[in-house]
C-alpha cells in the first residue's frame, strides 16, 4: 500500500511521456484476464450454487414436471417440523458442546505444553496428528472403539474403574455424548495450536511485571493470560461454532442420525430430504435457514468483537 | 529466570522427583489420549485380528494379510482417485488462486473492491450448505450442459473456487515490493512474465501455506465427492472406508489397513510442512 502511494515520489522526472503501460501496470483487461479462471469457477461453484438453493428453496422442485413457485411454504413446512425442529435443537448442542469443550481442553492442553523442549514439541506434534487426520478415518476408529458389548476397547478401559458397558454411539442415551467425544478428540488438538500461537503473543513483560508485584501463578493467568487471548477465544468461537452448525461428516459415518434420530443433525436431515426422498425444495429451504444462522452468529460475534476493541 | 522463556503457568525445570513425575504423567497422558487410538489403528492394520470387535494395541499376530484383503477390495484403486482428485484438484486451485491474486494485489482497477468482497464472502459459505444444489449444477453445468456427476473431474473442478487460497496469496502478494516488478517491465517482461518470473518466486512461504493446506482440505472432503461419485468406481479412499466396513466378510482389520493408507498422505504432508502448517493455522486465525 505505502509503496503504491510513494511511487509518484520515486519517479518524479518531469517527462511527461506517458509510460508503455499505464499507471497501475498494463491495458485495462489485464487484471480481468487473472481473474476471469477464478470469477468463472466461483461463479459456477459458489455463487450459482447459492443463487439456485435460494430460487428452489421457495418452489415445489420436480424434476420432469416442471418447478412451481411456492412461496414461503417449504420454511413454514421446514419450522414447523418436528424433525427439523429436533435436528436444529441437536445441531446448536452438538456445536456449542463441541466448541466450549474443544477450546476448554485446548487450553489446558496449550498451557501444559507450552515450551521449548525437545519432548514438548514431539508431543505437541503427536497430539495435534487426530487434526489432520482425515474426518472419515476417525469415524471409522471411534466406531470400532465405540463397539458396544464389554469387550470394545473403551467398554474395557471404563470396565476398569468399574463402569460399564456403555453402547456409546448405539444407544440413544449416549449416543450424542459420544458423537461430541469424538469432535472433541479431533478439535482440542486444533485448539491447542491456535491457544500456543496466542500465548506467544502475550506480552513478557507483563508476566515479570506480575511475578515482581508478588501475584500468585493463578492470579497471573487469571489476570495477564486469560485477558491476553481474549481475541484468540472470540476467533476460536467464531471457527469453531461454524464447524459445528454444519457438521455432517462424523455424524453421517459415526450414527448416520440415529439411533432413533436421537443424533439427527441439520445437515443429515437435509441430505436425507434431498439425496433418498428427492424433496429438493424443502432441504434447499432448510440449507437457507442453516446459512442464515451462519452468518448471524458470524455477524453477532464480530459485532461483538469491534465492540469490545473500542 | 529470564521472561523470554517464562511460560504462562511459570512451569519450570522441576528439581523434585515429585514434580518431574507429575509431569511425566501428564505427557503421557496427552500422548495416550490424542496419539494412543492412532497408535492402535496402525497395530490393528499389521495384526490379526481373530475378534471383530477389538483393536489390537500389542501386536500379538502380524500380519500383511489386511493389506491384501483390501487390495483385493480394491483399495489401490480409490487410492489413486484420492491422489487424482487431490493431484488435479490441488494444482487447479493453486493455479487459479495464484492469478486471481495477482489481479488483486497488484492491479487497481474498477470494482475490485466488490470483487475482492465478493470472493472473500463465499468464505462464510460451507460447502457441506451448498453440496445439494451444487450437485444438481454438476450434473447440467449452466450453458455448456456437461454432465459431470460419476466422474472425478466434477470433484476436481469446483476445487478451484477456494477463497481461502485467494486471500492468503494476496495478503502476501501486496508485500513484494513494487520496484522488483518495475525493473522487470522496463526490461520489456509482458505481464504473465512478470507474475510468473518475479512474484511467483517471491510467495513461496504464502505457496507453501495454501498447498498445505489445500492438501488437507481436499483430502479430508467426504460430502462432496459422496455426491458426485455415482459407483464405486470414482470412489475416494474415504468415501470407500464405509463400503468396507459394511461388507460384512471385511474384518476391522482391513478398514484400518485401508484407513491406513487414507490417514498416511496427510499425516505425512503435514510433518513434512509443519512449519508451513503451523504458521498458516495461526496467522490465518489471529488475523481474522
Amino acid at each position: 500500500m505505502t509503496v503504491t502511494q510513494l511511487k509518484p515520489v520515486d519517479t518524479g522526472s518531469p517527462d511527461p511521456t506517458p509510460p508503455r503501460f499505464s499507471g497501475r501496470g498494463g491495458r485495462w483487461w489485464v487484471p480481468w484476464l487473472f481473474l476471469a479462471p477464478a470469477l468463472v469457477l466461483f461463479l459456477y461453484f459458489k455463487f450459482v450454487p447459492m443463487g439456485s438453493a435460494l430460487v428452489m428453496s421457495f418452489q415445489n422442485v420436480q424434476p420432469f414436471l416442471g418447478n412451481q413457485w411456492v412461496g414461503g411454504d417449504n420454511y413454514a413446512k421446514v419450522i414447523a417440523s418436528d424433525g427439523f425442529q429436533q435436528a436444529a435443537w441437536h445441531t446448536v448442542l452438538l456445536a456449542l458442546c463441541q466448541t466450549a469443550g474443544s477450546m476448554l481442553l485446548g487450553l489446558i492442553l496449550a498451557l501444559l505444553m507450552e515450551g521449548q523442549s525437545h519432548r514438548l514439541s514431539f508431543i505437541r506434534s503427536a497430539a495435534f496428528l487426530p487434526v489432520v487426520v482425515p474426518m472419515a478415518v476417525v469415524a471409522e476408529l471411534w466406531r470400532i472403539m465405540y463397539h458396544p458389548t464389554g469387550d470394545g476397547m473403551l467398554n474395557s478401559l471404563i470396565g476398569l474403574v468399574g463402569l460399564g458397558p456403555s453402547g456409546f454411539i448405539n444407544d440413544p442415551h449416549t449416543s450424542m455424548a459420544s458423537v461430541i467425544v469424538t469432535g472433541i478428540w479431533r478439535g482440542a488438538p486444533y485448539d491447542m495450536m491456535i491457544f500456543l500461537a496466542g500465548l506467544a503473543g502475550v506480552n513478557r513483560d507483563l508476566y515479570e511485571a506480575a511475578t515482581v508485584d508478588g501475584a500468585s501463578r493463578a492470579r497471573r493467568l487469571l489476570h495477564v493470560t486469560l485477558p491476553g487471548l481474549r481475541s484468540v477465544f472470540s476467533i476460536l468461537f467464531i471457527l469453531a461454532a461454524i464447524r459445528g452448525l454444519r457438521v455432517f461428516t462424523e455424524v453421517f459415518l459415526l450414527t448416520n442420525g440415529g439411533p432413533n434420530g436421537s443424533t439427527e443433525v441439520v445437515m443429515t436431515l437435509i441430505t436425507k430430504l434431498g439425496l433418498e426422498q428427492n424433496r429438493l425444495g424443502v432441504a434447499s429451504a432448510g440449507a437457507v435457514l442453516l446459512f442464515l444462522a451462519t452468518l448471524l452468529l458470524t455477524v453477532v460475534v464480530s459485532i461483538l468483537r469491534r465492540r469490545e476493541r473500542e | 529466570m529470564s521472561a523470554a522463556s517464562e511460560t504462562a503457568l511459570g512451569l519450570k525445570e522441576s528439581t523434585t522427583p515429585a514434580g518431574r513425575l507429575v509431569k511425566l504423567v501428564i505427557h503421557a497422558l496427552v500422548l495416550v489420549v490424542f496419539a494412543g487410538p492412532l497408535l492402535a489403528l496402525l497395530v490393528s492394520a499389521f495384526n490379526h485380528v481373530s475378534d471383530p470387535t477389538q483393536l489390537s494395541v500389542v501386536p500379538s499376530s502380524p500380519t500383511l494379510d489386511n493389506f491384501t484383503v483390501a487390495v483385493d477390495q480394491g483399495v489401490l484403486k480409490y487410492l489413486l482417485n484420492s491422489f487424482f482428485v487431490v493431484g488435479f484438484g490441488l494444482l487447479l486451485q493453486v493455479v487459479v488462486s495464484t492469478l486471481a491474486s495477482y489481479a488483486l494485489a497488484r492491479k487497481k482497477f474498477p470494482f475490485m473492491t466488490l470483487v475482492f468482497v465478493a470472493i472473500l464472502a463465499t468464505l462464510m459459505l460451507p460447502e457441506e450448505i451448498l453440496a445439494i444444489p451444487l450437485s444438481l449444477i454438476l450434473s447440467d453445468l449452466p450453458l455448456l450442459h456437461i454432465n459431470l456427476i460419476g466422474t472425478l473431474a466434477g470433484m476436481i473442478v469446483p476445487l478451484g473456487a477456494w477463497a481461502f487460497s485467494i486471500l492468503v496469496m494476496t495478503e502476501f502478494m501486496k508485500d513484494v515490493p513494487r520496484e522488483l516488478e518495475e525493473a522487470a517491465r522496463i526490461d520489456g517482461a509482458g505481464e504473465f512474465r512478470i507474475f510468473a518470473q518475479i512474484i511467483l518466486p517471491m510467495c513461496r512461504p504464502a505457496l507453501g501455506v495454501i498447498g498445505v493446506f489445500g492438501f488437507t482440505m481436499i483430502w479430508d472432503q467426504y460430502l462432496l465427492p459422496m455426491l458426485v461419485a455415482s459407483d464405486s468406481s470414482t470412489y475416494t479412499l474415504p468415501l470407500a472406508l464405509r463400503t468396507l466396513r459394511i461388507d460384512p466378510i471385511v474384518t476391522p482389520g482391513v478398514v484400518m489397513a485401508a484407513s491406513l493408507l487414507a490417514l498416511l498422505p496427510s499425516v505425512i504432508v503435514f510433518l513434512f510442512f509443519q512449519r508451513s502448517f503451523v504458521h498458516g493455522l495461526s496467522s490465518g486465525a489471529l488475523k481474522g
